[in-house]
């Protein structure tokens, strides 16, 4: 067991995990964020998608361990209390979701894709996707909500 | 996740020391490909040894003649880098094409090369343009760097620390991508050195190589447009599920074709 103190949506945790514990599993079954899904074995469906120091990484392909000292944020971290997060909304309002198991990776990449291109155009968010599988929406409804989701989130607040 | 042990060494005497003193330890850097390998038991190292924040594996560096770019650079440092835009901007395009963001945010150089992959990008960027390899101990060049699929010159307990590559305007690299696992189905990487034409090839199924008849038709005065499979050994290339062999050599000599008129 190590112990490790990292920053989940703003709070600090210090905990003792297993080294083989991976980051996904610390975040699901110790920290109870059960947002971040697990859609697969070989790190290519972005179900598990949260943000480390600021950027999008798939949370099944890293270990808890080598999160020490991260600043993480999860997909319970957007809303500010029942006020949804910009992306989030724009999903809700286009439909961009069906069962919803790929969504709060869709989201947080989403947000990613939109600090990286302001403004992004339909193809750039479809190529930014590849990491994210959807076995619902076909994707043309998640496309809608990223480019309204990232417009709205250039908008002054 | 089988019960394994895990390191985070200050510098690259620390990191080499927990290598070489635990048979089973192996080096981690971004992954992105170590992680699906170990969730899946192909591999079953007692301890991993973080090499990603290593001071001695970091950083991009401009260099008499090119550019020097550190063993745990991220796919997307490289993507991003203005130093590697202004000189050599074949390998920021290449890059950013690797895999998807979240695989780019965390693989690194390093652990591409040392890993191999025969349908891995990096390998023919090294190849084409005749890159050196810096590891804990030597210095390498790609042509004995790389010894074929998913094998290197690497010995136990050796670290790649960087890879230097020259400036080099007139270059390209064209994946012709396997959707589903977005690696290369077959990749190009073409370039105009000083030297003559360089052509290698990734994603043939043996490992990278050099398509040297086609340098050798280019450098001799022959036109691109001529350049067909018939010049290419169809004993580079295997057939699996994705593709047959024919295919792949067939497609292989239209994007090289295609790569090289992006030169002109
Ligand atoms: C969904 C998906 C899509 C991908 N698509 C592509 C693609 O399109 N093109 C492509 O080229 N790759 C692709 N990859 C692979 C990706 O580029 C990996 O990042 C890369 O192959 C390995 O780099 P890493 O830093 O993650 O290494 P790791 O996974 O950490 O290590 C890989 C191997 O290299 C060894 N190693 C690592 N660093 C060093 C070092 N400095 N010295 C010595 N040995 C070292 C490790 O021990 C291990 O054996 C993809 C991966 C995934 C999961
Ligand atoms: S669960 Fe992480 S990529 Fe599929
Ligand atoms: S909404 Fe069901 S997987 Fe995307």
């Amino acid at each position: 067991m190590t112990g490790i103190t990292l920053t989940v949506n703003g709070r600090e945790h210090v905990v003792e995990v297993e080294d083989r514990t991976l980051l996904v599993h610390l975040l699901r079954d110790e920290l109870r964020l059960t947002g971040a899904h697990v859609g697969c074995d070989t790190s290519q469906c972005g179900a598990c998608t949260v943000h480390v120091d600021g950027k999008a990484v798939k949370s099944c392909t890293m270990l808890a361990v080598q999160a020490d000292g991260a600043e993480i944020l999860t997909i319970e971290g957007l809303a500010n209390g029942r006020e949804l997060h910009p992306m989030q909304a724009a999903f809700r309002e286009h439909h961009g979701l069906q069962c919803g198991f790929c969504t709060p990776g869709m989201i947080m990449m989403a947000i990613d894709i939109a600090r990286r291109h302001p403004n992004p155009d339909a193809a750039t968010v479809r190529a930014e996707l590849e990491g994210n599988l959807c076995r619902c929406t076909g994707y043309h409804n998640i496309v809608k909500a990223v480019v309204a989701g990232a417009e709205r989130m250039g908008e002054p607040a | 996740m089988y019960e394994l042990a895990y390191s985070r060494p200050e510098s690259l005497t620390e990191a080499l020391a927990l290598l070489a003193e635990d048979e089973g330890a192996q080096a981690l850097s971004g992954g992105q490909t170590l992680m699906p390998v170990l969730r899946a038991r192909l591999a079953m190292p007692s301890r991993l040894v973080d090499l990603q924040r290593l001071p001695e594996l970091a950083g991009i560096r401009l260099v008499e003649g090119g550019i020097e770019i550190g063993a745990a650079t991220t796919h997307a440092e490289v993507a991003a880098s203005a130093h590697v835009r202004a000189v050599l901007p074949a390998l920021a395009d290449l890059a950013g094409g690797i895999g998807d963001p979240a695989i780019r945010h965390r693989g690194t150089i390093g652990g591409s090369i040392a890993n191999n992959d025969p349908a891995a990008c990096y390998p023919s960027a090294l190849l084409a343009l005749g890159a050196t390899v810096t590891t804990s101990r030597r210095t390498l060049a790609a042509e004995e760097f790389f010894t074929g699929m998913f094998s290197t010159a690497l010995e136990p307990g050796e670290i790649v620390t960087a890879v230097r590559f020259p400036a080099c305007q007139r270059a390209a690299y064209i994946k012709f991508r396997n959707p589903a696992s977005r690696f290369a189905l077959v990749g190009a990487f073409v370039a105009q050195l000083p030297s003559g034409y360089r052509i290698a090839i990734t994603g043939g199924g043996h490992g990278v190589f050099r398509w040297r008849e086609a340098e050798q038709h280019l450098d001799g005065g022959g036109a691109m447009a001529a350049i067909t499979e018939d010049m290419l050994d169809l004993g580079h290339f295997t057939g699996d599920l994705h593709g047959s062999a024919e295919y792949r050599h067939h497609i292989a000599a239209v994007i090289v074709r295609r790569a090289l008129s992006t030169l002109a």
